[in-house]
């Protein structure tokens, strides 16, 4: 019973570090007033350019600096769209997500010719799993041997990295200035612009790094979890890191809350499926499915209360003249 | 690529010179798991590539992007002349049902579902058979006497593999334990790699040492997980031996290249006929997969009595239940 769920909450870690990464991503973006519906696609757009720079270089680390590069020219694309010309931020976002999940597929085919897929990973092409020292000593110890070996080792690096992300995050929006004019940038912008600071530079730079984060996760989506890009890989984790960062009201630690709960969730289902529950009887697979919205949309109306957002996100911000 | 194309220019050259072969438009449309699935839709893939490199006729091809697009695309093909139109997939049968019913002269035929008209021809495919063999496999290179299934969406036709999965397993292991998960219940379940892959570690980790994967795109993920975590891995629909070599254990192949090229040739020489064509073991139909990839894994003893139960299953004396028949997996 312990052994499954240290095993439920392994798969939980994996699952969730797509959807923490993007949600930060997300936070960066929305904190200075970006709405951004556009992860979805820099999360797609990542993921295919680390598998298709993998393949070719045969690394994976070459393959996420061209995540990153991929993701942050989307994310420029927006910021050019939303803050150089104002237009409508979700236009903009719901734009990159379609051009993405076309591309990707076009490039593929003409590249690799296998229908949009990259050739399978191996080796050097992926992050592997890290072993923490002395995980295999200590796997006897109970309880807590059995937690640091199979929970906290094993993972690879990326994992770690969107971990660690989250008091980066924090101290980056919360204990920084850049981060203070980060987050008045998203509730005043005119105050921001009194003081003499560019508004569209501050801006510019969340959206960059927003772009940075996207591509991280799109290169574990790819390179890390899967060995390879298949068409709509990300399969929503966008949206959902969307709905986590509402969730966790725009904050690092209850959006990674947020995340590792719809990763749990996900974690379940898998291992619930056919399962036999005393009473119930076997679950049918439909009923698990839905299990995680369903606890969404009660979490939200019953338990977290109201979701209010940086005061002058969707807004472009436009000087006054005289 | 080049190789091929260059093959088929030759053979459009020598088809030009015979006349005949330039009376039949085929079209293929592909279900949504997109032709390069490396799996079933691959299967129709290969053989009309095949037909069109031995006859020099292109075939037309589509991919719908969505369900809404299927109907469309049957139709469009449909009234721009082609014939016989090949439909990929179950996903397609109402389409098609509606689609035949407005073109009383066109041909059709429907992959792995059955669609009654005059002017349709269905095939589907004994999969219970294939599975059993696989099913039989998998329980003679399970060390843990624990095997697993991992389907695609939960419809009765992945049941059906399921079914006759389990059936193979206990027959040559009465006690063995088979985990049986389903991997969603939308399309999308074809094509979600990662699940997939967490399905096939879970499964692992509760004690499964062969995993059949009856799901499409998403099986990709699940071999992945098997290569990774040592275990094995079984493919279906084509011949997925070379998609993880040394760790696919086998595949539980469907012919559909065969029964694609054999519509076009029967179209070809004008003896295509509607109505209901299954394929069994007995005809080819379905088989289990060895090649140079596997060949490794599977010890003459147990190439000795795959053969054995295959004979059997084709005598009849092994009767494998087919879950389509009443919706239940009792045998």
């Amino acid at each position: 019973m312990f052994e499954t769920l240290i095993l439920i909450l392994d798969a939980t870690l994996r699952v969730s570090t797509p959807l923490i990464l993007a949600a930060l991503a997300g936070l960066f973006s929305e904190r200075s007033g970006i709405v951004d519906i556009g992860l979805e696609g820099k999360l797609l757009g990542g993921a295919f350019a680390a598998a298709a720079a993998a393949a070719v270089f045969g690394s994976a680390w070459i393959g996420l600096l061209f995540a990153i590069a991929a993701s942050v020219s989307l994310a420029l694309i927006h910021g050019f769209a939303c803050i150089t010309h104002r237009g409508d931020h979700i236009v903009s976002g719901v734009a990159i997500n379609t051009i993405v999940a076309g591309l990707t597929v076009t490039l593929g085919l003409d590249w690799f010719s296998q229908g949009g897929q990259t050739p399978a990973l191996t080796g050097a092409a992926r992050f592997t799993p890290i072993t923490l020292p002395f995980a295999d000593q200590v796997a006897e110890v109970p309880v807590l041997g059995l937690i640091y070996s199979e929970l906290l080792s094993g993972h690879n690096i990326l994992v770690y990295v969107a971990f660690l992300m989250v008091p980066l995050t924090y101290w980056v929006v919360f204990k920084t200035r850049f981060g203070l004019r980060l987050r008045a940038v998203g509730e005043n912008p005119h105050a921001v612009d009194t003081a003499g600071i560019s508004v569209a530079w501050v801006r510019y730079r969340a959206v960059i790094l927003c772009g940075v984060l996207c591509g991280i996760a799109g290169a574990y989506l790819s390179t890390a979890h899967n060995a390879g890009f298949l068409k709509d890989m990300s399969a929503g984790k966008g949206y959902m890191a969307l709905a986590a960062l509402i969730f966790g009201k725009w904050r690092p630690v209850p959006v990674l809350l947020a995340c590792l709960l719809f990763g749990f969730l996900d974690a379940v289902a898998v291992r619930l499926q056919g399962v036999s529950l005393p009473v119930i009887g076997e679950v049918p697979v439909q009923a698990i499915e839905v299990l995680p919205y369903v606890l969404t949309v009660l979490l939200l109306a019953g338990f977290i209360g109201k979701a209010v957002g940086p005061k002058a996100i969707g807004k472009p911000y436009v000087k006054e003249r005289a | 690529m080049k190789g091929a194309l260059l093959a088929s220019a030759t053979a459009l050259t020598v088809a030009m010179s015979s006349a005949y072969a330039a009376d039949i438009k085929p079209a293929v449309v592909y279900d949504q798991a997109g032709k390069f699935d490396k799996s079933f839709n691959e299967g129709v893939y290969n053989g009309i590539t095949q037909y069109t490199e031995d006859t020099g006729i292109k075939i037309r091809e589509s991919e719908p992007k969505n369900e809404a697009q299927v109907e469309q695309n049957l139709r469009r093909l449909a009234k721009r002349g082609y014939s016989p139109i090949v439909a990929v997939g179950f996903t397609m049968t109402s389409a098609v049902q509606k689609v035949a019913q407005d073109f009383p002269d066109v041909h059709f035929t429907i992959i792995d579902s059955v669609v009654e008209l005059d002017n349709v021809q269905s095939i589907v495919f004994k999969e219970h058979q294939g599975s059993f063999l696989v099913g039989a496999l998998a329980a003679m290179a399970s060390e843990t006497d624990t095997v697993g299934f991992i389907g695609g969406m939960d419809i009765p036709l992945i049941r059906k593999f399921g079914c006759g999965y389990e059936q193979g397993v206990k027959y040559v292991t009465p006690n063995a334990t088979v985990i049986q998960n389903m991997t969603g219940s939308t399309g999308a379940a074809f094509n979600d790699p990662t699940k997939g892959s967490e399905l096939a570690k879970s499964q692992f980790s509760q004690g499964a040492d062969v995993v059949f994967a009856a799901a499409g795109g998403t099986g990709i993920g699940v071999y992945q997980a098997a290569k990774d975590e040592g275990k094995l891995a079984i493919g279906v629909d084509s011949n997925q031996n070379h998609v993880q070599p040394g760790t696919m254990l086998t595949s539980m192949v469907k012919r559909v290249d065969a029964a694609a090229y054999k519509v076009f040739e029967e179209a070809q020489n004008d003896t295509w006929q509607p109505g209901i064509e299954v394929l069994g073991l007995a005809d080819g139909g379905v088989d289990w997969a060895l090649d140079e990839h596997n060949q490794a894994l599977i010890s003459d003893e147990m190439k000795a009595s795959m053969a054995d139960i295959k004979a059997k299953i084709i005598s009849g004396e092994i009767s494998v239940h087919d879950y389509m028949s009443d919706s239940s997996c009792q045998y």
